[in-house]
């Protein structure tokens, strides 16, 4: 279980403990918070949903990756569904590794990863309104209906 | 019979989370443009679809019993 979909807040010592590994010299944890602005529009609160049993399978492909590109690496990942207010804790990434350097960079491609290939949306709530937000305000588009090879496969 | 799921602005859209239809024979892009002219669906063109939870390309044929979604951009993190 160390994928997963959690409608309740998320308990950040538990994933970290789903990485402890006696060949372990690091932990490395990313906290993914609720921020108030993005670029000066001041957000109220969010709602992320996902295609849970898809958005499962994707955390856990990410993690194979990890592990075949990161020797001796251990990930976990839960990600937050439901309304989360500001500062809340939307995602917690934790990955171990025999040395630091590796752990940095495994943690780093495990979001950006999350941010590409697993289906889980924000909508964000403004005084003024909302709206489902896209990657990168729809700076990316699928032409042939998929993530190409390269993005699925880095 | 196949289940088609919708996802964000597109569940919005349709007005159901997901259709219960049949889509076997057809390809993933057939199945979205009839779709989306039935609903008047936005954005189609960066709209991903799975097949059975992983990945499909457009060309792919739906098959009896396929689990069909339709995944917008995605904006998890």
């Amino acid at each position: 279980m160390n994928f997963q979909i959690s409608k309740e807040p998320i308990d950040i010592q538990s994933v970290i403990d789903k990485v402890v590994q006696r060949n372990a010299g690091a932990i490395t944890t990313f906290i993914g918070t609720v921020r108030e602005l993005t670029k000066g529009k001041k957000t109220l609160f969010l709602i992320y949903d996902a295609y849970e049993a898809m958005a499962v399978k994707k955390l856990e492909q990410i993690g194979r990756e990890i592990e075949e590109r990161w020797e001796g690496s251990q990930v976990a990942i839960t990600h937050r569904v439901g309304r989360l207010d500001i500062t809340d804790i939307a995602v917690v990434i934790a990955v171990s590794t025999p040395h630091r350097a590796d752990s940095y960079d495994a943690n780093r491609y495990a979001i950006e990863r999350i941010k590409e290939i697993v289906p889980i949306w924000k909508k964000e709530h403004w005084e003024d309104g909302e709206e489902w937000m896209g990657n990168q305000l729809e700076t990316v588009a699928y032409p042939s209906g998929k993530p190409e090879e390269d993005d699925l496969n880095e | 019979m196949n289940k088609v799921m919708f996802f964000a602005h597109l569940r919005d859209a349709v007005g159901e989370e997901f259709l219960k239809l049949n889509a076997t024979g057809k390809s993933v892009a057939e199945l979205k443009a009839e779709l989306g002219a039935i609903y008047n669906l936005p954005k189609l063109d960066t709209v991903m679809t799975a097949i059975n939870e992983e990945f499909a390309q457009d060309d792919e044929v739906i098959q009896d019993g396929d689990e069909i979604a339709f995944i917008p951009p995605v904006s998890g993190g």
